[in-house]
């Protein structure tokens, strides 16, 4: 039995990545969350923002590359990521100026908007195909690992090692002060608040001293930058694919609903709540059960219960669930 | 200050508003009454903006407001509360009240981030005048509750708290003493008679508790069918035969004759 190489291996294969995973969900979330809570519906362009915005960031890094411009330890990316959310700013302003002003202003019905949003998410796959193609792109640089496997177990003297890749931490790191900021703004300025007023009663909010226009328009600024962080720190983690941001509007808005949609905080709980559920689920515990166990009992299968196949299949699980015994989610959102 | 011209409302074939005219004078209190179903609550929504009149006009002072936005309206100094309480449930009391002035200049990005200072002083006064108005209300003790656990009684008083953190001059007010008790009533009906006559308020309230009308309002104003019945003085109304048909019903009829025998 050996409980330390069984806690390193299952740290290493699931805590870390679903901790940033989680941290990438739970930006999209709030992004999905917080359009949901001021304009009233849910946005499945939602995943094509994301994508637009690291499609930015990934140029704009490839021109700073060349410049020999760089962070050193840190990848260029950051550096590029004020650019990356500017463009998808103008791009959701012009969207909302365009399309979505319209059916506002004819006072369409929730399920309208939510067939309209389809229709940009198209548009949006379409414009960053164009732009990019479809192929792969890995644009991380700098140092690869805070923790290289390898000298952790020549430092511990371990079996198992565990790694620790900057990308994560940065992950991690980003969204902590994305979420702490966002919190800020929603909880502690006139901006914010008047958000939030016209989430809770759009009705009195008219009838108050609130802009509907500027309130929607700051909205839209927040979901810009909230996507393009994300979309770079999910392309940053694995690598900028056009066609994966498709995939994960399911695990985002999953994480927006099953945390309470609408709710901030929840959307960020959520986010943990189904990337944990996904990598646990999916990750085979052979080796972590070898070690617990005595010699005699070690596994001959892998000892996982899903293939990563079905991945996102957890996550349609888990929304079904919520939504059955907790419509309002984890937090109380509002019920859909 | 306020004037309706043949204002129509109909919704398909049903006519809620059918050609009512009505004027509202400077420094009045004016009570709209009337059975259930008489269109009042669908005027009060084309005044306010909340609705687009099928045909007629609204002025005030003489400017033609017929079909603006309610935030339009607001910064006219027309405010109104809702029949059932809308509050900010999220918020506390004294945010609610902050919430109302309009141009505050933390509302832009840019002095979110580089006018703190400006804001900082804004809301220290507006914090001030919120516990002021949370005072006079007799309310000062849910200051820091949140809006959506309070009492209906005490949401038709912060309903009535948000119209003084602007100077509002037109008020409607939207059965502002339904579902609450006696005790709470009279401190509405004291808060309205006190801005009336301190501020200068003009209201317009639509109420079902005749006594409370008797105390407050004059004119009286009696809606049927969408039309306006009669107008006058809250004892004359109650003395037209017309009106107790339609409206009081013949309890008070019966009382009278009582009374005369």
């Amino acid at each position: 039995m050996d409980i330390l190489n069984a806690l390193v291996a299952f740290t290493n294969f699931v805590v870390v990545p679903a901790t940033a995973y989680g941290s990438q969900l739970a930006l999209g979330a709030l992004g999905v969350t917080l359009i949901y809570g001021v304009l009233r519906f849910s946005n499945f362009a939602h995943g094509e923002t994301m994508s637009f915005g690291a499609m930015v960031v990934v140029l704009v890094t490839g021109l700073f590359q060349s410049w020999g411009l760089s962070l050193g330890a840190l990848p260029t990316a950051l550096l590029a990521l004020p650019f990356g959310i500017l463009a998808t700013a103008l791009l959701l302003l012009l969207t909302d100026r365009v399309v979505y002003k319209f059916y506002r202003k004819v006072k369409a019905v929730p399920v309208m908007f939510v067939i309209v949003s389809t229709g940009v998410m198209f548009v949006m796959n379409g414009l960053v195909r164009m732009v990019v193609g479809t192929d792969d792109r890995r644009f991380s640089d700098g140092a690869r690992f805070v923790i290289n496997a390898r000298e952790f177990k020549a430092w511990s003297g371990l079996n198992e090692g565990l790694a620790l890749k900057t990308t994560q931490v940065i992950t991690v790191v980003v969204a902590m002060i994305t979420v702490a900021a966002l919190f800020w703004f929603l909880n502690k300025t006139r901006t914010g608040k008047s958000m939030r007023a016209f989430s809770d009663n759009e009705d009195l909010a008219l009838l108050s001293g609130i802009n509907p226009e500027r309130v929607v328009m700051i909205t839209w600024l927040l979901v810009a930058a909230l996507a393009t962080i994300a979309g770079t720190l999910y392309g940053l983690d694995k690598s900028y694919k056009p066609f994966i941001f498709q995939q994960l509007l399911l695990p985002v808005f999953a994480a927006a609903i099953v945390g309470g949609i609408g709710n901030p905080l929840g959307a960020v709980a959520g986010g943990f709540v189904i990337a944990f559920s996904e990598v646990t689920l999916t990750y085979a515990f052979k080796k972590v059960v070898t070690y617990l166990g005595p010699d005699s009992w070690a596994p001959d299968g892998l000892v996982q219960l899903l293939s990563t196949d079905y991945k996102f299949a957890v996550s349609f699980a888990i929304l079904i669930i919520v939504l059955l015994f907790k419509p309002t989610g984890l937090f109380k959102g509002q019920s859909i | 200050m306020i004037e309706v011209r043949d204002l129509h409302m109909h919704f398909g074939g049903f006519r809620a508003v059918d050609g009512a005219s009505l004027t509202l004078e400077q420094g009045s209190i004016t009570g709209l009454i009337g059975p259930n179903g008489a269109g009042k609550t669908s005027l009060f929504n084309c005044i306010a903006g909340v609705l687009t009149p099928t045909s007629g006009q609204v002025f005030f002072d003489g400017e033609d407001i017929t079909g603006l936005k309610p935030h339009e309206l607001f910064h006219k100094g027309i405010l109104r509360t809702f029949q059932i309480a809308h509050e900010f449930g999220s918020m506390t009391c004294r945010e609610n009240l902050m919430m109302v002035p309009a141009g505050q200049s933390g509302e832009t990005l840019w002095n979110t981030w580089f006018g703190r200072k400006r804001i900082a002083e804004e809301e220290r006064a507006l914090r001030a005048k919120a516990d002021e108005v949370l005072e006079f209300l007799t309310i000062s003790h849910i200051a820091d509750l949140k809006a959506g656990e309070i009492s209906g009684g005490q949401k038709k008083l912060l309903e009535l708290g948000r119209t003084m953190m602007v100077d509002a001059k037109m008020v409607f007010l939207d059965e502002v003493g339904a579902g609450v008790n006696r005790t709470l009533l009279y401190t509405i009906g004291d808060a309205i008679k006190r801005l009336n006559v301190e501020r200068g308020y003009t209201f317009c309230m639509i109420e079902h508790d005749m006594e409370f009308i008797k105390q407050l309002c004059d004119p009286v104003i009696v809606m049927a069918q969408g039309k306006v019945m009669a107008t006058g003085s809250a004892s004359e109304i109650m003395q037209n035969e017309a009106v107790i048909e339609a409206y009081l019903g013949t309890g008070v009829k019966n009382k009278k004759t009582e009374e005369a025998q």
